[in-house]
């Protein structure tokens, strides 16, 4: 019978995380559209993130819970940079894919 | 509960951080006084940015003989370093500022968009690339990076009206924001089992105890993402399929900038993470560097062969630039080799060198191609730049010597040391590959020149170069022969660059 006392450790959510990671990961490599694959990127940050609170909590070290900080705040100035990015190349052209923009090639 | 009052910050040493205080005050000053006031006369916000790298490289040159007097140090708590090594890169960084800057303000008022937010947008990412290289802690690294890569996009990002530039700059945010979540949970791995981000720390980590086995896979997996991050940001093969698209499409100027501060700074910071957090798994890593060294000189040299845009065919022999360099890290990972310091210093050495020699390359370009489109920057508009105006094109034919590695010129000094410093720690084969490789680019260097001095120009229509370009570019090709000539001005500096902050 399995046992149905399960409680999680923190293996779980560093496993979580791990999973977390690999989704955005594979979702930048697939996706086509900017947004998306943005998003995706902040997924895996953010997987990050879920990392360093459970290995802080394990180690019983403040250090990692304050890094999740300094990253969230990275995260954010990324969101404001790349959206900015992404308005000022959506006022050329409407409906874009990662595809429309192939005029760089050699 | 933790009493708060008994919480004490670490003592700042105002004075050694002098150079980032700089630049931040000169991107403040533009950024604000900038907005507020009436469009300035001509040319002054770019000499704004000029006269702040000054002040931080005349702050890092009075840092430099602190070090020299006083020995390295750690500042701010154990999180930043201060010694030669960091110094130099500040410096580097600093004057590629300084050109990039005097080049600018020529190509954005030829077409009257002349603005402070360049500027105060390359001090910034300046700000970030000296974090990076002097930053003793991971965390402290990211930070860095951040700073200077969020800039890079925009800048790569700012002409508003070619699409190509917008282009690139998408293409690089995603990317890079890509090689910088891996390099983050690189982070959070090593810090899952050391506890610690403190470069020095990770080293004590490491080698006091033997870590079980469970935890050493995960550290070299770790160590592995570390990497590949660090691998995107100064575009190793196979992951440096987005530089020739970025360096092609981001205005000129910018292109100089990401081609010398951004590949300074984090080449400089990988040598110094992986020489001082760790060098007990040389073994594991030095394999690594290895391969994607001899990747990136092969892809570098041979791709650039047949490229038609000369942006691109830069963009490539950029890339094999940073296998060059990276034959230097793989030099000092031979730990028990006693020439294992040679590989940091001719690194030390090629990073201050290169950053010269690529802005007076694209300064040239810059001027010769005016504009960003496709057209004005192919092999053809250099077609006779030689027999229309002599000066210019013996210029040019300097710096693309100086790139393929001629003696005499500055890039002779830099591979020389590179190449040496992988002979005497005995790896043969890298420096066997890193020669082939150098005779292949240089072929690509040649056909630029042969169409220079050989071929006829469709118009006999000169080109002009402004003011300050040609006083950027004249700074870059003297400096060129000079170390060429007399390389013992560097070397001779740069002698106990090995020595790094541990306390």
């Amino acid at each position: 019978m399995i046992s149905l006392s399960l409680t999680p450790t923190s293996s779980w959510y560093l496993i979580l995380s791990a999973v977390l990671f690999a989704i955005g990961t594979f979702g930048v490599l697939v996706r086509r559209n900017p947004l998306v694959m943005f998003m995706c990127i902040e997924l895996m940050l953010n997987a990050v993130n879920l990392s360093f609170v459970t290995l802080a909590r394990e180690l019983n070290d403040i250090n990692g819970q304050t890094i999740v900080f300094f990253v969230m705040v990275v995260a954010a100035a990324e969101v404001v940079v790349g959206l900015g990015i992404i308005v000022s190349i959506m006022r050329n052209r409407s409906a874009m894919t990662v595809d429309d923009l192939a005029e760089l090639k050699g | 509960m933790n009493d708060l009052s008994a919480f004490a910050g670490p003592s700042i040493e105002w004075l050694s951080i002098s150079p980032l205080l700089a630049l931040l005050a000169g991107a403040l000053i533009l950024l604000l006084v900038g907005s507020l006031t009436n469009e300035w006369p001509k040319h002054w916000y770019s000499l704004t940015a000029v006269a702040t790298s000054v002040a931080a490289i005349a702050l890092s040159v009075v840092l430099w003989r602190d070090v020299s007097n006083d020995g390295a140090k750690l500042l701010i708590g154990g999180s930043l370093t201060l010694d030669h090594f960091a110094l130099l890169g500040s410096i580097a960084i600093c004057s590629a500022v300084l050109l990039v800057s005097l080049i600018t303000s020529d190509y954005l008022s030829r077409d009257g968009s002349d603005a402070p937010e360049i500027y105060a947008l390359y001090l910034t990412a300046a700000i970030g690339a000296v974090v990076m290289i002097s930053s003793n802690d991971l965390v402290v690294l990211f930070l860095g990076l951040e700073t200077l890569s969020l800039s890079l996009y925009l800048l790569a990002a700012s002409n508003r009206q070619e699409s190509a530039s917008q282009e690139a700059g998408l293409k690089y945010f995603i990317l890079g924001g890509f090689a910088s979540a891996f390099f983050l949970y690189g982070v959070a791995l090593t810090y899952g089992v050391t506890g610690t981000t403190r470069l020095i720390d990770l080293n004590t980590a490491l080698t006091s105890y033997i870590s079980v086995p469970r935890n050493d896979v995960i550290l070299l997996i770790g160590i592995g993402m570390i990497l590949v991050g660090f691998a995107f940001k100064v575009s190793l093969a196979p992951f440096q399929m987005w530089t020739p698209d970025v360096y092609q499409g981001a205005p000129t100027p910018v292109t100089a900038f990401m081609a010398s501060v951004g590949k300074v700074a984090a080449l400089v910071a990988l040598m110094r993470v992986f020489v001082v957090a760790f060098p007990s798994r040389s073994d594991d890593w030095g394999v690594v560097v290895l391969v994607l060294s001899a990747a990136t000189l092969v892809v570098g040299s041979v791709v650039a062969i047949v490229q038609t845009n000369i942006k691109r065919m830069l963009a490539y022999s950029s890339i094999s630039h940073a296998g060059f360099i990276l034959v230097g890290l793989e030099a000092a990972s031979h730990r028990d080799s006693v020439n294992a310091g040679d590989g940091l210093v001719a690194v030390g050495v090629y990073v201050a060198l290169y950053a010269a020699l690529v802005v007076g390359t694209f300064g040239v370009v810059t001027v010769v191609a005016r504009n960003s489109s496709s057209e004005a920057n192919s092999l053809d508009a250099f077609k006779g730049l030689a027999k229309n105006q002599p000066i210019l094109g013996l210029v040019m034919t300097v710096f693309l010597l100086a790139q393929a590695g001629m003696p005499l010129t500055s890039g002779f000094v830099a591979k020389f040391g590179v190449i040496q410093s992988a002979v005497a720690v005995g790896s043969y084969q890298l420096a066997v590959i890193a020669m082939v490789c150098a005779v292949i680019a240089a072929f690509v260097y040649l056909r630029i020149m042969v169409s220079m001095w050989l071929s006829d120009s469709a118009t006999t229509e000169k080109v002009s170069v402004p003011m300050l370009s040609r006083f950027a570019i004249g700074l870059a090709v003297a400096f060129t022969l000079l170390i060429g000539f007399l390389p013992s001005l560097i070397l001779d500096l740069t002698s106990n660059l090995a020595e790094l902050a541990t306390k």
